[in-house]
């Protein structure tokens, strides 16, 4: 019995093996795909503003406004643009040639003297977030030049708490060393569900299922057939993008290489058994595909903290972050990579993973039984 | 010639619209996701977990925590007496922040020294740590303000009075949702248009179409309709949702916007005839619309701004429809932006457009045959 299911496996998986040989779009999909991929979201997702164009007017040009100005030509963050009146600044602004303005108005200097003399900041706030970020560069260079106002006058300054800001596991801010990790999560996500759900609703499509039911190939023997070769495609496909992660983007690997191999395993698992669920679901390539997309990479992309705060959404959509593999990789991912092995983090959402990867490969399995009768 | 057309118009809905399963892969998953990622994509930060420290104990620095504490930003999870559990609350993400209150905070500010206060924030996810560091520089530039008011020392000599346009509450709602419209109005219209050349090659029904009087033209318009309509339909609702559901401002015209609408359309339908033209299998068509559909979201400008990109990257976006019509929306939505103004978005997806639809009739007949 176990000897013949052994054999039975043995060309289950040869066939498999010659199946992703012959068609190289599975290939493609596993390593091809991930690099890809990472390549163009490693060096299209930044969310750090760098050389920001702002407008400067200066309706009264004279040293005060000189020594507030001038803390923006030293700034990498902005890269300003003078301009003499409000209107001709709020033009730029509507053609989008700069993304804020600065407004000295022409009775500065004498206002300076009274004290609290309004400094106009006007900022496009469509992107809401990058505004955010923006008003927070203006506002450290004030406190800079009242600083150095007050220390040049001698006098004491008139923002007496001084704040020092850390920022641990990343003190450069790089968004780069937290968005790669996180990209890795989902673009995982994407190469294994969507493989494993195009490959088996492929074999319903053409009929070949069928034609292994028939076999004495039992469902689990072809399921497993199924996930064994497509387990060593995405965890190929893994290790080509930690190995970019930490080569070409320079991510810090904080952690151990035998836990990140655990958690990817583990993850692969439930990734692939999505898959499997979907496409005994779907049955047909193009529901498939398109169920894969809409169930596997947006919710990723979107719902597993990669990119938006989950702590900050509303709790009903948090209760749905849940049942998100990504999530719990993303959250392991940026750990290991940036902190290191910690097991607090580590450990919980390790056997959410292992959960998950139970859940999804145990429905699959009791789906596909129940289609057969 | 219209009229053969049309009937392979009819034909392709109903292949769509007939399989219960694509019907409601069409129409079910695009509204769910508009109304979870509404909530969810947000970069608003709200109930922050933070860590306490106040080694000072006095009426100044129980001020500051107050304002912590109060905000809606914050919420307070331990206050623990020492630094020494700092580092384990923060490494586990039990906080995100550590306020830490120097013991001479009160003398400092008497004698007019800086007095310290020190912020840990964890750094896994650096644009939320920025954030949370901007927003407690906020509440503690406040309270020197006030402090100094009270205590009788010196004004700041300029303050400054930061107004947002369009968007006033800085709500970032108000950008991700009209953004949606592009992102699922391109996913549902490229996966009806890719897979439907492909789909038929596999079936060899595709041999039986080409036998048919019609040219491969008329095919090829055929099978374009179908995307086009249904890319409209599904964008119309999401628009709908986004005034009706999220209460977005949509202060401009709906000329503008569906004009803008239909040229990204057709682009993107343009782009997907391409692809199928390709495709000899489902398999390939998927991965194709894949190949293009990710990149053009990571670079359009829909979830992180283009300027931060590297230089090289930014002009790879200028082939990008979702680009332009992302910058329409927006525009359209909280600017109440004009024809006239948003003329350099339209004429590239046009000249897009263009471009794909040549290219695809030119592949479409070389590998007809």
């Amino acid at each position: 019995m176990i000897a013949g299911s052994i054999g039975r496996l043995r060309g289950m998986l040869r066939k498999e093996f010659l199946q992703i040989g012959r068609d190289p779009s599975s290939i493609a999909i596993a390593f091809l795909l991930p690099a890809v991929l990472l390549l163009i979201f490693g060096y299209g997702v930044s969310l750090d503003a760098r050389n920001v164009p702002l407008a400067l007017v200066v309706e009264a040009p004279d040293a005060n406004t000189q020594a507030f100005t001038a803390q923006f030509e030293h700034s990498r963050f902005f890269r300003p643009r003078y301009f003499q009146s409000i209107q001709q600044a709020d033009r730029a602004m509507i053609a989008r040639q700069v993304e804020g303005i600065v407004w000295l108005r022409a009775d500065f200097s004498r206002q300076l003297q009274a004290g609290a003399a309004p400094i106009g900041v006007i900022l496009n706030g469509v992107d809401a977030n990058d505004a955010r970020i923006i008003t927070g560069y203006v506002q450290q260079i004030w406190a800079n030049w009242i600083a150095a106002r007050a220390r040049a006058a001698g006098s004491p300054n008139p923002t007496p708490v001084s704040v020092e800001p850390r920022i641990w596991f990343n003190p450069a801010v790089r968004s780069r060393d937290y968005l790669v990790p996180g990209l890795i999560a989902i673009i995982m996500t994407l190469t294994g569900s969507l493989l494993t759900a195009m490959v088996i609703a492929r074999e319903w499509e053409r009929g070949t299922m069928e034609a292994l039911m028939v076999t004495r190939v039992s469902i689990v023997e072809i399921l497993i057939a199924k996930l064994i070769p497509y387990f060593i495609l995405g965890m190929g496909g893994m290790a080509g993008s930690v190995a970019m992660a930490v080569w070409l983007f320079g991510v810090p690997l904080h952690g151990s290489i035998a836990v990140l191999a655990a958690a990817s395993a583990l993850f692969m698992l439930a990734a692939l058994g999505t898959g499997l669920l979907i496409s005994s679901f779907a049955r047909n390539q193009f529901v498939a595909g398109q169920v894969a997309i809409i169930t596997a990479f947006l919710p990723a992309f979107i719902l597993s903290g990669f990119l938006f705060d989950i702590g900050s959404m509303p709790v009903a959509v948090q209760i749905p972050t849940h049942i998100i593999a990504a999530r719990y990789f993303v959250a392991i991912l940026q750990t290991l990579f940036l902190a290191g092995d910690v097991w607090t983090v580590i450990l919980p959402n390790m056997a959410a993973l292992a959960a998950m990867a139970v859940f999804f490969l145990g429905a699959a399995r009791s789906i596909a039984r129940k289609r057969l009768d | 010639m219209w009229r053969r057309v049309l009937a392979l118009v009819v034909k392709e809905l109903l292949a769509i619209l007939k399989d219960a399963r694509s019907r409601v892969v069409l129409i079910g998953p695009p509204l769910i996701q508009l109304v979870v990622f509404g909530y969810a994509a947000t970069y608003d930060l709200n109930h922050v977990p933070i860590v306490v420290v106040n080694q000072d104990q006095s009426a100044a620095s129980r001020d500051l925590v107050a304002r912590f504490v109060g905000s809606p930003v914050f919420r307070q999870v331990a206050a623990p007496h020492s630094l020494d559990q700092v580092p384990e609350l923060i490494n586990s993400r039990q906080a995100s922040l550590a306020l830490v209150i120097d013991p001479r905070f009160t003398r400092d500010l008497l004698l007019r020294r800086p007095a310290r206060v020190q912020l840990v924030a964890d750094g896994r996810n650096s644009n939320t740590a920025s954030l949370i560091l901007g927003y407690a520089n906020t509440i503690i530039t406040d309270f020197s303000l006030d402090w100094m008011r009270d205590h009788g020392g010196l004004k700041p000599p300029a303050i400054l009075d930061v107004r947002a346009r369009y968007n006033p509450p800085l709500n970032s709602q108000w950008f991700i949702v009209p953004g949606i419209v592009a992102l699922l109005t391109q996913v549902v219209t490229l996966l009806v248009v890719s897979l439907t050349v492909a789909r038929e090659r596999e079936a060899g029904t595709f041999d039986q179409l080409l036998v048919t009087p019609m040219r491969p033209i008329d095919i090829l318009i055929g099978k374009s309709l179908p995307g086009l309509i249904i890319g409209v339909i599904e964008a119309s609702v999401i628009v709908l949702a986004t005034v009706a559901w999220f209460r977005v401002p949509l202060l401009g015209g709906l000329l503008p916007l569906y004009f803008g609408l239909l040229l990204f359309v057709t682009a993107v339908t343009g782009i997907g005839l391409m692809i199928s033209s390709l495709a000899l299998t489902q398999q390939q068509a998927l991965l194709g619309a894949f190949l293009f559909m990710v990149p053009s979201i990571v670079l359009s400008g829909f979830a992180t701004p283009i300027a931060n990109m590297p230089g090289a990257i930014q002009n790879l976006t200028l082939i990008n429809p979702m680009r332009y019509f992302l910058v329409v929306v927006r525009a359209v939505f909280l600017e109440g932006a004009t024809f006239e103004q948003l003329a350099p978005q339209y004429w590239p997806m046009a000249l897009i457009a263009l471009t794909t639809l040549i290219a695809a009739g030119w592949l479409f007949r070389r590998r007809s045959y």
